[in-house]
């Protein structure tokens, strides 16, 4: 038998690795569509539970929504189910074209090209655009797929301190024999909901003539006045070279991501960029109902306006109960317990409270940074909101953090 | 030497790694990337630091995050190139 006795225990010696490390994922079965509130199956076999959903990526709660389901019927009917092709075979049709054309208004770029995921684009475009003359400049906290995509290049890698523009400046100063450079970063993090500062990063970038590249997965849709994206919040929209996002999120949540930017790099994607040579084109029943979201938030900002609202009454509602909260504006609200364990077992008792949220740690967030994180949605009415926060409280009572900084929670639980 | 040697690593780590207000102290010994202070993906500009300050070239077998992981790991590295 080619599958060993040898290859078997190592596997299995890895798994045990990463259970004995605290770090293995299970996952839960959700027996509902995508919403504010679901039905949970968890753990395995276990009846099932209703829920209040705050860890979806569905920030305009637009997943389940019945203007974009009876969209994707449409597509379904008109046009299919799968198209058995890649894109420049036979896998491309009018409503691909139409949604990129959609895209490239909405995010004010002059052109766009889809791929099958934002982790396929992240990870196809450097190679394309950047060769071994040239540098990528990255923020240390990008997405894993952003990382992924920098290392498939042959371009110098370089890196700087998070959000720290004095290093970004360095590195720039650094990198000037390079050929051409890139300015790397996340538009939103997404574990800190950090906003990446493009008015600044793009004034470097035209005092050190090197481009901008930008992965705006956690912003499209709903950051800015008009839910442009984190461009359009800084002031910069025009200005960014490459941006790469999804559909996987906001816009609808299914899957499916592009790169929008300078037309030359987008054509240069559609003969070279090998995730999009290689993989399937996303079917046509994702891309009717994207091109439905495009249209309806277009039409209206009420939906990021409601994730606004409801963001901001989260935050202070949480900030005056005495939750350590990093601060800020974006929907991604990181409940700082520093110790992992606190926050597993925090996320585990609202849960049993009814509030699905998920704790995270090292290796996924730096050591000793531990935290809940929220994901607060369009979808969500003032009474979830309120019971989320009175369950945050009791179990932030049940642990005696409420009030508590830093300092006082990392006495009590350690790191 | 060594000393010197040691001081310039240790600078180059807090300049290039740690938050402006950080409190961490670091010394020869300090793990480095096992305690998260230098992630695997970050480790790439201590190395091209080394590379360009003594002229040499690491090979990637070498640059273990091992090899990486504290400030007298990298100088037993750099005895390799008669460095220190």
């Amino acid at each position: 038998m080619a599958y060993s006795n040898k290859a078997k225990e190592f596997y299995v010696d890895a798994l045990k690795g990463i259970k004995d490390a605290g770090t293995f994922k299970e996952e839960r079965f959700i027996e509902s569509p995508q919403a504010a509130n679901i039905t949970v199956e968890y753990p395995v076999g276990a009846d099932t539970k209703k829920v209040l959903n705050f860890c979806a990526n569905n920030y305009l709660g637009l997943s389940s929504h019945p203007d974009i389901i009876k969209a994707a019927h449409e597509g379904l009917d008109l046009r299919g189910y799968g198209m058995s092709s890649v894109r420049f075979i036979c896998g491309t049709q009018d409503i691909h074209d139409e949604l990129e054309r959609k895209l490239t208004q909405f995010l004010g770029t002059e052109d766009t090209i889809l791929f099958a995921s934002c982790m396929d684009a992240n990870a196809g475009v450097f190679d394309v655009v950047l060769d071994k003359e040239d540098a990528m400049i990255s923020d240390r906290l990008v997405h894993a797929s952003i990382v992924d995509g920098m290392r498939l290049c042959k371009a110098q890698l370089f890196n700087y301190k998070h959000m720290n523009m004095d290093h970004l400046e360095e590195k720039l100063k650094e990198t000037q024999d390079c050929r051409f450079r890139m300015i790397i970063t996340d538009g939103v993090f997404s574990m800190d909901g950090d906003i990446a500062p493009l008015d600044r990063i793009v004034e470097l970038a035209e005092k050190y003539d090197a481009m901008v590249m930008v992965d705006d997965s956690h912003a499209t849709g709903f950051i800015g006045k008009t839910g442009r994206g984190t461009h359009e919040y800084c002031g910069v929209v025009g200005k960014i070279d490459i941006i790469t996002t999804t559909l996987g999120k906001a816009l609808g949540g299914a899957s499916g991501g592009c790169v929008s930017g300078r037309k030359e790099i987008v054509d240069l994607c559609r003969q070279r960029a090998r995730p999009y040579l290689f993989s399937n084109t996303v079917p046509p029943v994702i891309i009717a109902a994207a091109n439905k979201v495009i249209d309806l938030i277009s039409k209206t900002t009420d939906r990021r306006d409601k994730l606004e609202n409801n963001t901001e009454y989260f935050r202070k509602k949480m900030t005056d109960a005495g939750f350590d909260i990093r601060e800020g504006i974006h929907p991604i609200v990181p409940i700082m317990l520093y110790n992992a364990k606190l926050a597993q077992d925090m996320a585990h008792d609202l849960y049993e409270e009814g509030i699905y949220v998920i704790g995270f740690s090292f290796p996924v967030v730096p050591k000793g940074q531990a935290r809940i994180r929220v994901q607060i949605s369009a979808g969500h009415d003032k009474e979830h909101l309120d019971k989320a926060i009175a369950a945050f409280i009791k179990i932030g009572e049940k642990y005696r953090i409420l009030g508590k900084k830093k300092k006082e929670i990392i006495e009590m639980y350690g790191y | 030497m060594s000393d010197d040697l040691k001081k310039l690593i240790i600078d180059y780590v807090k300049h290039e790694y740690l938050e402006d207000e950080a409190e961490e102290e670091i010394d020869e010994n300090t793990p480095l990337i096992s305690s998260g202070i230098v992630d695997s993906f970050s480790m790439v500009s201590l190395k091209t630091f080394l590379e360009k300050k003594f002229e040499i070239k690491i090979p990637d077998e070498k640059a273990t995050t091992e090899t990486f992981d504290t400030v007298n790991n990298i100088i037993n590295l750099l005895k390799e190139f008669n460095i220190a």
